[in-house]
């Protein structure tokens, strides 16, 4: 419902209807971007519960506001250098699609940075060293600013990640 | 309101009349079968012609053609000119099931499907051909459909096309003051003079003329007539009212019934007079068959009908009220709720919100004297907190009756089906349980009854024979024990037969030849996947879910079924379930740095082992003596792959917990607060974790992970023997 709507208003606002919004974060010298209509909101790092039988890069269960909601670290995700989480530690609280209706989870990253407008002709295809990242999970690069942003397919990322979770834990 | 909204919501009121009327009959015709009281079949008749009005009005006439079948066989049951035979009265259960199908595929806006209806109409013809409608052949033949929703129909059937009216039942069924009966000589009307006088409240019940006039002008040319004699002065006038009456003359060869039906809404709040023109010389020339009482000699038989317009007394349909549209919108996600629940509810609210003024006060100036005052505040906001939180609980209560309203219908059928003369009981039915674990307890019911009927209970002979009266009893009690609710499904009949269940057993390799089990693991075994007394196949309990889905669904509820059972003198199936399945009675636990909490329920006691209690098997599997029986241990810090405080066993603490009767101890470093927790799903969010039932919230915003402790056993037991264990 919230990603109709918001899409409705991202057509109207940008004259360009191709252009579409990105949210960029930080991940050690990296910059990612992540379609901002899968985004609820962004918060601030909070006590993970550990869940039993889950891979690393799940964190845990968090509370949010009465919910659960599971947290994936990216950079464990990604296999970058693991980090202390501290103050500027945020979670980005995406939707994706689950088995019954959308399901809310958190991702950890470094830092949020700026939401972008990006043509889809300015998207540029993945290549095929992407090191530690799975090239499906990459909807494409781009650049910003003379920046390389890599832009994600949350949907399949979380997913992917949330099931491995359930695979290792059966 | 546009009238396209209007009549969405009319006939959704309809759809929900018709099935609580279905439901009506349903009930009625069951208690039929014992002894038949008029005032149960006039209930019966009443609603089916409600449906039957309702039905033609909105243009289901499929419905209405076969729920008329159906109400002319009830009819003259009441008349007492038809015995109410056992044959007959099926015959009147399965025209419920195919009404409410057919009502059902209306109300999806679906074409209606009129297979079943059409096999039944041979049926209910049949049944009206044999003597009793023969009797009545002389009755009138209705020229034109009756009122429909009103006074009751004189029986003409369609359907079977004989004719099975009493010739006396008119004058039983009209109520003289209200009704004019006018005799029409069919083929000759010319056309309709319909004197219209609403009552003033018309327009409260959302009636406008206008839209009768403009239907009617569909049927032929129409004049309309009104009378402003009774309109009030300007100032006087009151704009909600009706102050006029009209005339109306239809032209044209137009059938009454249609006309009533135009009129059927406003019917209950107006007076109509319908006349028919009849062709008498010049078209257009009006005469008056009132004060005409021998009308145009019926000289062939079926020349005469008898049609009754029912005025504004004897209404039986009551108007479509808004109100009453707004309360038949809910759908299958809502539920039903007692006032005074919502009264209560309001009343906590009210102290809650002055318990919360009367702590706001402390923030605007802070006075150490006050601190006496703010702590009794708060021990105040911490009981309304309390109470709210129970009486919101109470809201998805139901009584177990919604669940056992379905079983006097399946067991008259089965019994019938199977030859067997069951007589059913029901106690406890106000016994209240959650919504949401009285719509998942609905299956396994339905499929324990049926196994109680198929297999538990025998045929009529054999009880004779087995000294026991011939009619078995089955009996469905619902009551509260703890924190927990019973439900017993109870057989006098055969009981379980050990020796074939261990038979069985034994050849399908699910326990050892010489294997020597209890009673209680004989039973269990039924449950197991796959087993089944296949030499006994019916189309009975080959359907559905079978032994194990029955469990499993009561398992998953939190609850476990246990089997009792005398050769001989039947069995018990007792299953307990959870109270709710929000709220936990949980003890919390620490392992390590982390925090768990289990049922109380499940936990029997906690003990501080010492080393002469433990003992282990083959150097791997470790066993407490507790008791005199041996437990497994189960280390949590190990199956959760915890860094515990200590892995010592004698340095924590065992928690005996029992689930499916099995009993296990569950090490863990200490025990913390016993308190209610609010479950919270994982699966939502993320996926359902091995050991884990949930999760819950802390005081302190933080989540808390709560075990399942019957997987726990289950999985642990399975992983040490690698095999499945049956005795469950």
């Amino acid at each position: 419902m919230t990603v109709n709507t918001s899409a409705a208003d991202a057509t109207k606002e940008s004259a360009d209807s191709a252009k579409e919004q990105y949210l960029s974060f930080i991940l050690g010298r990296e910059e990612y971007g992540v379609d901002i209509k899968k985004v609820q909101e962004i918060k601030g790092w909070d006590t993970v519960t550990r869940v039993p039988y889950s891979p690393p890069h799940v964190l845990g269960v968090i509370n949010l506001r009465g919910s659960i909601v599971p947290v994936i670290d990216l950079r464990i995700r990604f296999g970058l250098e693991r980090v202390p989480h501290d103050a500027t530690t945020v979670i980005i609280v995406v939707h994706v699609p689950g088995d019954r209706g959308e399901r809310t989870v958190g991702m950890v990253v470094d830092a949020v940075s700026d939401v972008y407008n990006i043509a889809a002709e300015h998207i540029l295809p993945p290549p095929d060293a992407l090191g530690s990242i799975e090239k499906v999970f990459v909807r494409g690069l781009a650049c910003q600013d003379g920046k390389m942003l890599i832009l994600l397919d949350v949907d399949g990322l979380v997913v992917a990640s949330v099931s491995d979770a359930a695979k290792a834990a059966a | 309101m546009s009238l396209d909204l209007e009549m969405e919501e009319i006939v959704k009121v309809f759809f929900e009349e018709s099935f609580e009327g279905l439901d009506a009959m349903e009930s009625g015709l069951l208690t039929l079968d014992s002894h038949a009281d008029r005032e149960t079949i006039n209930t019966i008749f009443r609603a089916a012609h409600s449906i039957k009005g309702g039905a033609g009005t909105f243009g289901f006439l499929e419905i209405s053609q076969f729920t008329h079948s159906v109400e002319t066989l009830l009819d003259e049951m009441r008349n007492g000119m038809r015995a109410v035979t056992p044959d007959a009265v099926q015959v009147l259960l399965q025209s419920v099931d195919v009404i409410r199908e057919m009502t059902q595929s209306a109300q999806a806006k679906q074409p209606i499907v009129t297979v079943g209806a059409d096999a039944l109409s041979g049926e209910l013809a049949r049944i009206l051909a044999q003597k009793g409608g023969a009797a009545a052949a002389t009755a009138a033949v209705s020229g034109a459909e009756t009122t429909a929703g009103a006074g009751p129909a004189p029986g003409a059937n369609p359907a079977a096309g004989a004719d099975a009216a009493a010739p006396g039942a008119a004058a039983v069924r009209s109520k003289p003051a209200a009704v004019v009966p006018i005799i029409i000589a069919p083929g000759s009307i010319e056309g309709w003079r319909i004197t219209f006088t609403p009552e003033p409240t018309l327009f409260k019940t959302c009636n406008d003329p206008l839209r009768i006039f403009h239907e009617l002008a569909t049927l032929g040319p129409l004049e309309v007539i009104p009378h402003v004699k009774a309109l009030p002065s300007l100032e006087a006038m009151d704009p909600t009212l009706c102050y006029l009456s009209w005339t109306l003359v239809l032209r044209g060869h137009v059938e009454h019934a249609r006309i009533i039906e135009v009129f059927d809404w406003v019917e209950a709040v107006s007076t109509i007079i319908y006349e028919p023109l009849y062709l008498g010389g010049a078209i257009g020339e009006i005469q008056e068959p009132r004060g005409n009482p021998a009308p145009a000699a019926p000289s062939r038989k079926p020349a005469t009908a008898e049609v009754t317009a029912v005025a504004a007394a004897a209404a039986a349909v009551p108007p479509a009220a808004p109100a009453a549209a707004l309360k038949a919108a809910g759908d299958a996600g809502s539920i039903r709720v007692a006032t005074e629940k919502v009264d209560a509810l309001i009343n906590l609210v009210g102290e809650l919100v002055i318990t919360q003024s009367m702590l706001g006060r402390f923030s605007e100036k802070y006075d150490p004297a006050d601190l006496e005052a703010m702590r009794r505040g708060l021990i105040q906001l911490s009981r309304n907190t309390r109470e709210l939180q129970e009486s919101v609980m109470q809201i998805r209560m139901l009584p177990i009756g919604f669940s056992f309203n379905r079983f006097p219908r399946l067991v008259h059928d089965l019994s019938r089906k199977l030859g067997k003369k069951v007589e059913l009981k029901l106690c406890g039915e106000n016994t209240e349980l959650d919504k949401t674990v009285l719509e998942k307890i609905g299956d396994p019911l339905v499929h324990l009854v049926r196994n109680a009927l198929d297999h538990g209970m025998e045929m009529p002979e054999q009880r004779l024979a087995a000294g026991k009266s011939e009619t078995g009893t089955l009996e469905l009690n619902a009551f509260h024990e703890g924190g927990s609710i019973i439900v017993e499904v109870k057989d006098d009949g055969a009981g379980l037969n050990k020796a074939r269940i261990l038979a069985k057993a034994r050849e399908r390799g699910l326990i050892q030849e010489d294997e020597i089990l209890t009673d209680e693991q004989i039973y269990n075994l039924i449950f197991v996947a796959g087993f089944s007394t296949a030499d006994k196949v019916s189309d009975v309990s080959g359907r559905g879910v079978g032994m194990d889905v029955v469990r499993r669904n009561i398992n998953d509820l939190g609850g476990h079924v246990q089997i009792f059972s005398t050769e001989g003198l039947g069995s018990t199936i007792r299953i307990r379930l959870p109270l709710t399945l929000a709220i936990l009675e949980g003890q919390v636990l620490r392992v390590g740095k982390e925090i768990y909490v289990a049922s109380l329920v499940s936990i029997i006691e906690t003990v501080q082992p010492t080393r002469e209690r433990l003992s282990s098997v083959a150097g791997r599997a470790e066993l407490f003596n507790h008791r005199d029986s041996y437990l497994p241990i189960i280390r949590l810090h190990d199956l959760f792959d915890i860094e515990p405080d200590s892995r010592d066993i004698a340095k924590g603490l065992l928690v005996v917990v029992e689930a499916d009767g099995r009993r296990a101890s569950i090490l863990v470093d200490e025990l913390l607060a016993q308190q209610q927790v609010v479950i919270k799903s994982l699966e939502t969010n993320f996926k359902q974790v091995p050991g884990l039932a949930g999760a819950t919230i802390h005081g302190d915003g933080t989540v808390a992970l709560i075990l399942d402790v019957p997987g726990l056993i289950t999985n642990f037991l399975e992983r040490q023997s690698g095999r499945v264990e049956l005795a469950a």
